[in-house]
């Protein structure tokens, strides 16, 4: 869901998940997925909330953030599409698919369309190259794509 | 004296005791166990290429130029992350690794700008060397492809180029020249123990950020200066190197803010002081630095320094421009004409603690032996006098136990009344060093300082005591100590007196002590100072380590010996880890108490009615000395308003600014008839002075600083003085003009007079400082080394001495009409009255004082942060602006005294320690109101300020 939250809505909320995780062993990964479960992505404000409270510092907390991918630091679309561009699945057709769907969403990767329904991104590797090119929508896999079913994927996601 | 370069060894010194012997490119080589491979070949000789490794830092091993080939071993290991074994034998160069290191280099330099000779960094850029070490002649990549180093791309913007961060006042930041070694962000953590900077992103996006992504000025960063120097490109780069260029010599000196006194690399090019760089042989700092000993030395050539002398009839006149001879005739006559006039006793002294051993040892016997009194006295009056009586008491000497190196072997640590991070910060990065190692930390402070939390630093206790219960809170730590058998009974059976202890210890069982009955007054929950008090007596080494927040109390030497108790009632005491920490305030202000500079101490702290002592000085100086103490500096602003003092010489103290009831002070100078002035400056007290003596930075002379563990540090000249003379050859000068024959032409020559009459310096010289780089006093022939630790097989008293420690509430109370109570401290950018700091550019981090409050009192009040308030205590009321935050607890309100138009010394009151004088400056009860303008107060000294610094008549220049 794409969640609008204020700033100190942030930082209760934030604090909230952060009370729940803290006595984990290693809890900044589990805290950083909850509060991207909650708000959609990772608000910048919920960082320096979390670094106080583990006592690290602003400039860790970012640097975790910014090296994993998967966490946002912006809201996505209502769905995201990851399309594979591993080797497997672009030796498969993977490149075509991935123009194909470009253009009937009208955007490129690493963004989300206008009105707020579809983000494409691109995945390295699902561990499906057995099924290549694959995707994966909201968490469900697809394989076997073509152009066809890639297009299938994609008004599914537009809907 | 060319420039210094000094050895990296690449990863730090292992401290093994185990010795390993293996072969390096067919040298033998023998090195601690735990070395890596990587040091052990450069102490044999042999530079193994790198770029992440330094020996300031753990090694890290992302670089992949410092590989090696092992027999026996596959591939081809990192030599800084592989550790030595006995027998290796290892080969730095082969042909498969200098294949590889080329490619690796090639990699890099593909992202990288080639502009080397228009680079900041030129000549002085490892990446530059590694590059000819490894023989790099091509990129066969090009440098076409995705870079980080143009804004543009064939016209298309470049996603991967970040501007230039030029927002720290000191050094730039631009990410096109980084190459990702992460050695600044390591040195931010391991070194300074800030974590403000990161890599973010991953893969080619890597990129150093400080903070999350912010400005280096808004972020975290402390501005130390551990990146800068920890870059090998011109990533990081001081701007004074980008608009200088690189130094040609250097000269290795020590720094005059702080008592940590930390070494440094003056890096000079002809006379211009290109950089500061901290050197790793320092003892006290070991390489690392803060924002002020790195950056903030542009005071020195700012144009506020007053360079030639100045003398007026009275303090509204204008000064004049004079001659130094008219100077010091006028400065002579005048104090002769008042002893003639008002008495022997009716002029003095004020040694400096930001001068010299030697210059302060110089004014205190102008005063001893030309004015024939004992009218000395130093700010350490205002600071750690109570130090030097209680330890003085308990132990026997009026110093600090340990080196600053004891801190890597403590395991508790207990910080009462000190804020190490920005008051000591060299200090307080070695100590949270240790703390991320695993030592516990116990805070005991009014206000949640930094050490309480803050990024991998957790205190286990922190007491947050009202202002003016230490004595109470340490005694009941005592009280839980005693009556829970946790004393260390063999030690102190050992080095104690036992019938001192037995009284002391039925003193402090008695219940009224406990932390139970104690907690109303002092506002500590009692199970956290139990708490407190089993983790310090049974968690192993013990440390303690206080500053200004114990000493500046009524109870301020009471709360030292009760600090000793504790120290000696667990055996803390003798040996490396453990401990009794006073953490001084200023370069000198140990040297300043060791050179005599109290009225009743000759050097050496030897009483003045000791009739051997004065025999020594006698002999030397050729005079007959006066056996009874002289004025301390309240006692003659007292003298002066009574109309029996009129004539003193204040060198290198703002007392005006820095003393507590600014309005007594003024009364004070405003009654003398002569007042003497030697300064850089026209500081407040100038404002109130008739002779003006300008005086010499630290860059422009020669002398020892000695800090606060009691290092006898080298002070080398590295400029010619703008004012022509070094502030000992000034006093020198006007006690000739009072008809004293002194004829020193370097300071040497005094050390050697202290040397010779001073036994705890006895082995102590210019020479030998040379030769040892530093020493710790006592150095004479029985520690011919010096001290590192004292007390080690005994007390220097003999046996360490209990003393009971009886709470007395102040009798500055908080009431109705001044129901808060305020503290004051420091803070990391600023410098005590920051008449140096306020001159550079560190205004950037804190343009002026705040008042701290607390966010339920600020309510009450309708005051919201940054609102104008108004600040008043029974002495007076001063204006400046909140800062609301939880920092402080409910009741109490905190500023720091960095300003002269805030004038927090307006507000403290002429309460005292007891034994010593020293003002009670960490608590006055107060009242907090908002406010739409300066007091009355602050305009009338602005108008004051105005008509007493009017220069007039300017002297030609010479040539």
């Amino acid at each position: 869901m794409n969640v609008h939250a204020t700033g100190g809505d942030v930082g209760k909320r934030s604090l909230s998940i952060i009370d729940a995780l803290r006595e984990l062993e290693g809890p900044l990964l589990p805290i950083l997925h909850e509060i991207q479960a909650e708000f959609g992505h990772i608000p910048q404000e919920s960082l320096p909330v979390i670094a106080r409270e583990l006592n690290l510092s602003r400039a860790e907390v970012h640097g975790v953030v910014t090296f994993y991918h998967d966490f946002r630091q912006q809201p996505a679309g209502r769905h995201v599409l990851k399309l594979c561009r591993a080797e497997a699945c672009q030796s498969m057709g993977g490149d075509a698919v991935a123009e194909r769907v470009k253009a009937m969403l009208g955007i490129d990767f690493h963004e989300t369309t206008g009105d707020g329904a579809v983000t494409l991104e691109p995945v390295y590797c699902l561990g499906l190259c057995s099924c290549a090119p694959s995707a994966m929508l909201d968490g469900a896999v697809h394989g076997r794509l073509d152009p066809a079913r890639a297009q299938a994927l994609v008004e599914e996601a537009r809907r | 004296m060319p420039l210094i370069r000094e050895i990296d060894y690449g990863t730090p010194e292992s401290r093994s005791e185990a010795m390993v012997t293996l072969t390096v490119d067919g040298r033998e080589v023998t090195v601690p166990e735990g070395t890596s491979i990587m040091r052990a070949s450069m102490e044999a000789g042999i530079e193994v290429p790198k770029l992440c490794a330094t020996d300031m830092m753990d090694a890290f091993g992302s670089c992949r130029l410092c590989l090696v080939e092992i027999d026996g071993r596959n591939g081809t290991p990192a030599s800084c992350t592989t550790p030595v074994a006995p027998g290796l034998v290892v080969r730095t160069q082969t042909e498969r690794l200098k294949q590889i290191r080329r490619g690796v280099m090639e990699l890099y330099i593909s992202d990288h700008p080639l502009d080397c000779l228009t680079c900041a960094a030129n000549g002085d850029c490892e990446l530059q060397d590694m590059a000819g070490a490894v023989g790099l002649r091509d990129v066969r990549y090009g440098y076409e492809g995705e870079n980080h180093i143009r804004a543009r791309n064939n016209g298309e913007a470049n996603p991967h180029w970040t501007p230039k961060d030029e927002s720290n006042p000191y050094f730039a930041y631009d990410p096109s020249k980084c190459i990702v070694c992460s050695r600044c962000v390591r040195a931010c953590e391991e070194v300074q123990g800030t974590f403000a900077l990161t890599i973010e992103g991953r893969g080619f996006e890597s990129r150093v950020s400080a903070g999350m992504h912010e400005l280096f000025i808004d972020s975290e960063c402390v501005s130390c200066g551990a990146c800068v120097q920890a870059c090998p490109t011109a990533t990081l780069i001081e701007k004074s190197v980008i608009d200088i260029g690189q130094p040609e010599h250097s000269v290795v000196t020590t720094c005059a803010y702080c008592g940590v006194g930390c070494s440094f690399k003056a890096e000079m090019r002809g006379e211009e002081l290109v950089r500061m760089v901290p050197w790793k042989d320092g003892k006290a700092n070991r390489g690392h630095s803060c924002v002020k000993g790195r950056f903030a030395y542009g005071y020195s050539t700012h144009r506020d320094r007053i360079l030639n002398p100045m003398i007026r009839e009275k303090i509204t006149d204008p000064w004049r421009e004079v001659t130094w001879e008219e100077a010091y005739a006028h400065a002579a006559s005048e104090f002769r004409r008042i002893q003639y006039q008002y008495g022997r006793d009716s002029i003095g002294g004020i040694t400096s603690s930001r001068c010299t051993n030697e210059e302060t040892y110089l004014v205190q016997k102008l005063v001893r032996a030309g004015f024939g009194n004992n009218n000395v006295d130093t700010c350490a009056r205002v600071c750690h006098s109570p130090t030097g009586y209680g330890l003085g008491q308990a132990f026997g000497t009026s110093a600090g136990t340990q080196d600053f190196d004891s801190v890597e072997e403590t395991d508790v640590v207990i910080i009462i009344g000190a804020n190490p991070t920005d008051a000591h910060p060299v200090f307080g990065s070695r100590l949270k060093k240790r703390l991320r190692q695993g030592a516990k930390l116990i805070v005991i402070d009014p206000r949640r300082i930094e050490l309480v939390s803050s990024p991998h630093i957790k205190a286990a206790h922190h007491l947050p005591l009202r202002p003016g219960t230490n004595v109470a809170v340490i005694t009941a730590l005592a009280h839980v100590i005693v009556t829970e058998g946790l004393s260390d009974e063999r030690f102190i059976r050992e080095r104690c007196d036992w019938a001192e202890f037995e009284d002391w210890a039925a003193f402090v069982s008695d219940p009224r002590y406990s932390p139970e009955a104690t907690e109303a007054l002092t506002g500590v929950p009692a199970e956290a100072v139990r708490e407190a008090a089993r983790l310090f007596a049974t968690g192993g080494n013990g440390s303690i380590y206080y500053g200004l927040g114990v000493t500046e109390h009524s109870q301020g030497s009471t709360a030292v010996m009760a600090i000793a108790n504790l120290a000696m009632v667990t055996g803390n005491i003798g040996r490396p880890g453990v401990g009794v920490n006073p953490l001084r305030g200023q370069n000198n202000v140990q040297g300043s108490c060791d050179m005599g500079s109290f009225p009743h101490e000759l050097p050496g702290y030897r009483h003045i009615s000791d009739d051997a002592t004065r025999d020594v000085f006698e002999k030397m100086w050729g005079v007959t000395l006066n056996p009874e103490p002289g004025l301390r500096i309240n006692n003659m602003l007292d003298a002066a308003v009574e109309g029996s003092f009129m004539g003193l010489y204040i060198q290198g103290e703002d007392i005006l600014q820095s003393d507590p009831d600014t309005k007594h002070v003024s009364a004070g100078l405003a009654a003398m008839e002569c007042v003497v002035v030697q300064d850089l400056f026209l500081n407040e007290t100038a404002r109130y002075a008739h002779v003006f003596l300008p005086g010499s930075t630290f860059l422009e002379k020669d002398g020892t600083f000695t800090n606060a563990e009691r290092r006898i540090n080298r002070v080398r000249r590295v400029m010619t003085p703008r004012n022509g003379f070094a502030d000992w050859q000034v006093t020198q000068d006007l006690a000739r003009a009072m008809g004293i024959d002194w004829n020193y032409s370097h300071p040497s020559e005094i050390m050697d007079e202290i040397a010779a009459t001073t036994p705890s310096f006895a082995n102590v010289s210019y020479d030998y400082l040379e030769e040892m780089g530093s020493v710790q006093w006592p150095c004479n022939d029985t520690h011919p080394q010096g001290s590192p630790i004292m007390h080690v097989d005994g007390f220097v008293r003999g046996k360490g001495k209990f003393i009971r420690t009886e709470y007395i509430a102040t009798d500055e109370k908080t009431g109705p009409r001044f129901p808060l109570l305020l503290t004051t401290g420091r803070i990391l950018s600023q410098y005590n009255v920051g008449a140096q700091t306020r001159r550079t550019d560190n205004v950037a981090w804190h343009a002026e004082d705040r008042l701290e409050i607390h966010p339920h009192d600020a309510e009450n009040r309708g005051i919201r942060d940054g609102d104008w308030v108004r600040l008043a205590s029974r002495s007076g009321e001063t204006t400046l602006r909140a800062l609301v935050t939880d920092r402080v607890a409910t009741g109490v309100v905190y500023t720091t005294f960095h300003h002269p138009d805030t004038q927090a010394n307006v507000i403290t009151t002429d309460f005292s320690d007891w034994a010593t004088n020293c003002p009670e400056f960490k608590v006055t009860a107060v009242q907090v109101a908002p406010s739409n303008g300066p007091s009355d107060w602050q305009l009338e000294y602005e108008d004051l300020s105005r008509k007493t610094r009017r220069i007039a008549g300017k002297l030609e220049a010479a040539e």
